[in-house]
């Protein structure tokens, strides 16, 4: 689904990412895991072009979008992405929130877009918020109508970027629970993410990133319980405590 | 006594007073967000991004010479571009537009500025254009930062309009000094014209008070 190849990125003189290649398939579920600056945000984020990569490809779904000509945002509409700070519209009630961007750029009918938007509200528990401005929204409510204004537009991979690290301990839970299902539902996700249990639990497979490349990669069980590189081992034992 | 013999021509100073800085605020929005977007414009040749620096420009020199000098600059300059225009109301009043669209341009751009960066990627991400993100999440969001510093934009020049009065266009000032020359009643004819001019600022003032009250609902 997303094939990336020999990524290189750098912000003025920093090189954050040099050389990353990886093919992420349709209904993978891979989370990203590395310590803070080792480039899994800055990768993240160059999946949907969000930071625009210095050379390399990204290939989705059969197209570079790294190319110049292509029209970016008809592809990032088939990329749902979650972000740390929620980034939710102030200035639209919940289900407003949910209902733009299927009625501007699909072109559903407020009904319609209406209809979808209750029912991820229902999937998530935040129905009876329909028409709050977000301001009345606990952190993880917020994560929450994030997801789902992201899943109205039905994309085809989402991309979490530390989706609970701004979160109150307390909230995390029942951010991982949604993404939980939705993961096991069938959708394929790209995560970044401190939370070790959590990407031990739902990855297909868990990249380690360090220095700008994917030091190691390979399944829950083998990064988790067996590490090969050094630096994963390192890494691993400072955050397994 | 005074202001029997005269309210005539003071109300009609205030009715010009209101107007010409409606007109001016107006314009002045209109032309301020036009030179907030060549200076926040990326478009370039090589390193040299000529919208930005004509912006730039345009906002240094008319913030930083006085407006009196700028309206005798209109004044001299109106008439000998477009000599059918010469009329001193017209010359006046763009002069102020002029002035306040660089004031405006500033206002504009910070309110811009501060809506936080995440938002437009958020819009991004769900497949929004760039002009879509501009008209659907940034500017409703901006107008809230940007509206109290307009209300002030239109105090000031409630007040700067009687710089105009240099050039008798009838506003409040210029009403002052004929009666007050008239009657030579001028310390009492001061007070009147700065309690007038008080009422309009403190309305206004007001008004937007409530206008913002209402713009708070969603935060």
């Amino acid at each position: 689904m997303i094939k990336v190849e020999n990524l290189h990125k750098s912000f003025g003189e920093l090189e954050v990412l040099k050389g990353v290649s990886e093919h992420i398939k349709k209904g993978e579920v891979v989370s990203v895991i590395g310590a803070s600056g080792s480039g899994k945000s800055t990768f993240l984020r160059c999946l949907n072009m969000l930071e625009e990569p210095q050379s390399g490809s990204i290939i989705f779904e059969g197209v570079d979008i790294t190319q110049e000509k292509v029209n970016i945002d008809k592809h990032r509409q088939k990329m749902g992405m979650i972000f740390q700070h929620f980034n939710v519209f102030p200035h639209m009630t919940v289900i407003e929130n949910i209902t733009m961007a299927p009625m501007l750029i699909k072109k559903k009918s407020k009904e319609e877009a209406e209809e979808q938007a209750m029912k991820l509200l229902e999937m998530v528990g935040l129905a009876d918020k329909r028409d709050e401005y977000p301001r009345r929204l606990s952190g993880g409510q917020k994560q929450r109508l994030a997801i789902v204004r992201a899943l109205a537009m039905e994309p085809d991979v989402m991309l979490f970027d530390e989706p609970t690290s701004a979160l109150d301990p307390e909230m995390v839970g029942e951010v991982l629970q949604v993404i939980k299902n939705l993961v096991k539902d069938g959708m394929t996700a790209v995560i970044v993410t401190h939370e070790m249990g959590f990407a031990k639990e739902v990855s297909d497979r868990v990249l380690f990133m360090d220095g700008g490349v994917i030091a190691e990669s390979g399944t829950p069980e083998q990064i988790f319980g067996n590490p090969q590189n050094p630096r994963t081992k390192e890494f691993l034992s400072k955050v397994l405590y | 006594m005074l202001m029997t013999k005269y309210y005539q021509p003071l109300l009609k100073g205030m009715a010009i007073t209101v107007r010409l800085s409606c007109i001016v605020v107006f314009f002045g929005l209109v032309f301020g967000t036009v030179i907030a977007f060549m200076k926040m414009s990326n478009f370039g040749i090589g390193k040299f991004k000529p919208l930005n620096a004509l912006a730039t420009a345009y906002i240094e020199v008319l913030r930083g010479t006085p407006l009196l000098l700028q309206l005798y600059f209109f004044y001299f300059l109106m008439p000998a571009l477009i000599p059918a225009l010469d009329d001193e109301k017209i010359s006046i009043t763009v002069a102020l537009i002029v002035n306040s669209a660089a004031y405006v341009a500033e206002i504009v751009r910070s309110g811009i500025m501060a809506v936080d960066p995440g938002q437009a990627e958020a819009a991004r991400c769900l497949g929004l254009s760039q002009s879509q993100t501009m008209t659907k999440i940034i500017i409703p969001q901006a107008v809230k930062n940007i509206l109290p510093a307009m209300g002030n934009e239109l105090v000031m020049m409630l007040k700067e309009t009687s710089l105009a009065s240099t050039f008798y266009l009838g506003e409040i000032m210029s009403q002052q000094k004929i009666i007050g020359g008239a009657t030579y009643l001028q310390i009492e004819t001061l007070i009147i014209s700065a309690i007038l001019y008080l009422v309009l600022t403190a309305s206004v003032s007001k008004l937007v008070g409530i206008y913002e009250r209402r713009l708070a609902v969603s935060d």
